[in-house]
């Protein structure tokens, strides 16, 4: 195994796109290293991203937040005016692993490792985020909810590595949020989740909504059938059931120890629906 | 292959090491650097047994590739007492005898030195969140949380 960590991001591009073998870009090494460590992946070249200019900062832009690909966890945590604008992504990056996880995991890495049940993901997706990547063809960008294609596997091409993500500028009297079902209330995998983006107007109606689940199909899921059921509400009990249901049609979940299709159908929609609560308070709503 | 040639700060001593690409910190700490103190307790990043400070932030070592290491400065215990002084947290574990096989106490240590840092006034859920990354066979943690809000008390004060 060779191991780089280029200054910039042509020359990460140049030693990726060249490797004939397989190859690893790492971030936070959260995934990675225990990947090496469980010998699932031997790749004969690793490209460490974290000296490459402005993947480590935070920037303001048009109203959003650009994230670059290797601030951490813990680093989103501690940016106030990034919390307030995005809480539900912030709080689904801080639900990944321990505080020593969180000093080093990422946005972007928790993204390309493609897990169904990745936290940060549905919150992502909820949030209209967009991917800048960067390769051997120049530059894209590509809606965070298109790169997971199934599990492990990603829309990236040989090369191909995401320099920043960008949370987009809201509306005023906006709110996001997400929520996961584990057994315990620390360090667990999610059997189901849900992150829900929205917005209302001064009285309190939803003029727009997104609502996205996690673990249960390949990849993450929108769900614009629960999107519908709450736009034009103020969130009643009988928008919000059949938003819950709408989720449950959606789940396309496996069976397996840390819970059943059932299981996960049923409190993927009660994720929602409490998601969607908290988004709708964050939002200024009341209830 | 050939090694890897890392320069790095340790404790407040600059250290230079040769090391193999797929060697973790811990790996070279313990092996290399003779460097004891951080435990290998899982590899992966669940037991926190293995914790250090990476240019002040609070990681595990097991899961940080040696050569990340250039440049940057690591915390490990040996570095938490000042000679024979234990520090706060060292003499507030042993008051309350909050370790008993020692296998997570260095994890434990660096830790809530991290949180204490950060937030010296933290409640019993603060430390019991920011600690949950930290298992312990022994204890039963109750008294490790005893322990580290008696040194945020006395630290506070001091
Ligand atoms: C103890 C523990 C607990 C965990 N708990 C959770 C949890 O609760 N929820 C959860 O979702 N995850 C969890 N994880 C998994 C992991 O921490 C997250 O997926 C994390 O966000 C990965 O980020 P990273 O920066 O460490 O990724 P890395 O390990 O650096 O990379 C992950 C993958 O993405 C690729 N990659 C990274 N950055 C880029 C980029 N910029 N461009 C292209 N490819 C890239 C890498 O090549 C690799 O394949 C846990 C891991 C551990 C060890
Ligand atoms: S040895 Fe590193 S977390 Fe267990
Ligand atoms: S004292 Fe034995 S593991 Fe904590």
């Amino acid at each position: 195994m060779r191991f780089e960590s280029p200054d910039t991001i042509e020359q990460a591009i140049g030693l990726l796109n060249t490797c004939e073998g397989t190859s690893r870009v790492l971030a936070g090494g959260t995934d990675v290293l225990v990947q090496l460590r469980l010998a699932l992946v031997e790749p004969e070249l690793i490209v460490d991203i974290k000296h490459i200019a402005g993947m480590r900062d935070i920037t303001a832009e048009d109203g959003g937040f650009r994230i670059g690909a290797a601030v951490s966890g813990a680093e989103m945590g501690e940016h106030a005016d990034l919390v307030a604008l995005w809480p539900g992504v912030v709080e689904a990056m801080e639900l990944i692993g321990s505080t020593q996880v969180q000093g080093r995991a990422t946005l972007a890495g928790n993204l390309c490792n493609a897990s169904p049940a990745a936290d940060s993901v549905p919150a992502m997706v909820a949030a209209n985020a967009v991917a800048t990547i960067v390769g051997p063809n120049g530059t894209r960008e590509c809606p965070v909810a298109d790169i997971p294609v199934s599990p492990s596997k990603t829309s990236l091409t040989k090369g191909e590595v995401i320099t920043s993500i960008y949370l987009p500028a809201r509306p005023d009297n906006s709110g996001d949020a997400y929520l996961r079902f584990i057994p315990r209330t620390e360090m667990d995998i999610a059997v189901s989740s849900a992150g829900v983006s929205l917005t209302i107007n001064c009285d309190g109606v939803v003029t727009q909504a997104r609502v996205s689940l996690g673990a249960v199909a390949p990849t993450v899921l929108v769900v614009e059938d629960a999107s519908s059921a709450i736009i034009g509400t103020k969130l009643e009990d009988a928008a919000i059931a059949t938003l819950q249901a709408a989720c449950s049609a959606a789940c396309n979940p496996i069976d397996d120890k840390r819970g059943t299709v059932e299981f996960r159908t049923k409190t993927a929609g009660v994720m929602a629906k409490r998601a969607a609560l908290i988004a709708y308070s964050r939002a200024g709503g009341s209830k | 292959m050939s090694k890897i040639h890392v320069s790095t700060s340790i404790n407040g001593d600059a250290v230079e090491y040769l090391c193999e690409p797929e060697e973790t910190l811990l790996d070279v700490l313990r092996n290399r650097v003779g460097l004891t103190g951080a435990k290998e307790g899982c590899g992966s990043g669940d037991c926190g047994a293995c914790s250090v400070a990476l240019d002040g932030r609070l990681v595990c070592s097991c899961l940080v590739l040696a050569a990340e290491a250039e440049g940057k400065t690591v915390s490990t215990v040996e570095g938490i007492a000042e000679g024979e002084n234990l520090h706060v947290l060292q003499q507030k574990l042993l008051d309350h005898a909050a370790l008993q096989c020692g296998i997570c106490t260095p994890g434990i240590l660096i830790a809530s030195k991290a949180l204490l840092e950060k937030n010296p006034d933290p409640t019993e859920t603060e430390v019991r969140y920011w600690l949950a990354g930290n298992l312990c066979r022994c204890t039963g943690y109750d008294k490790i949380i005893r322990a580290v809000m008696d040194a945020a008390a006395e630290m506070r004060g001091a």
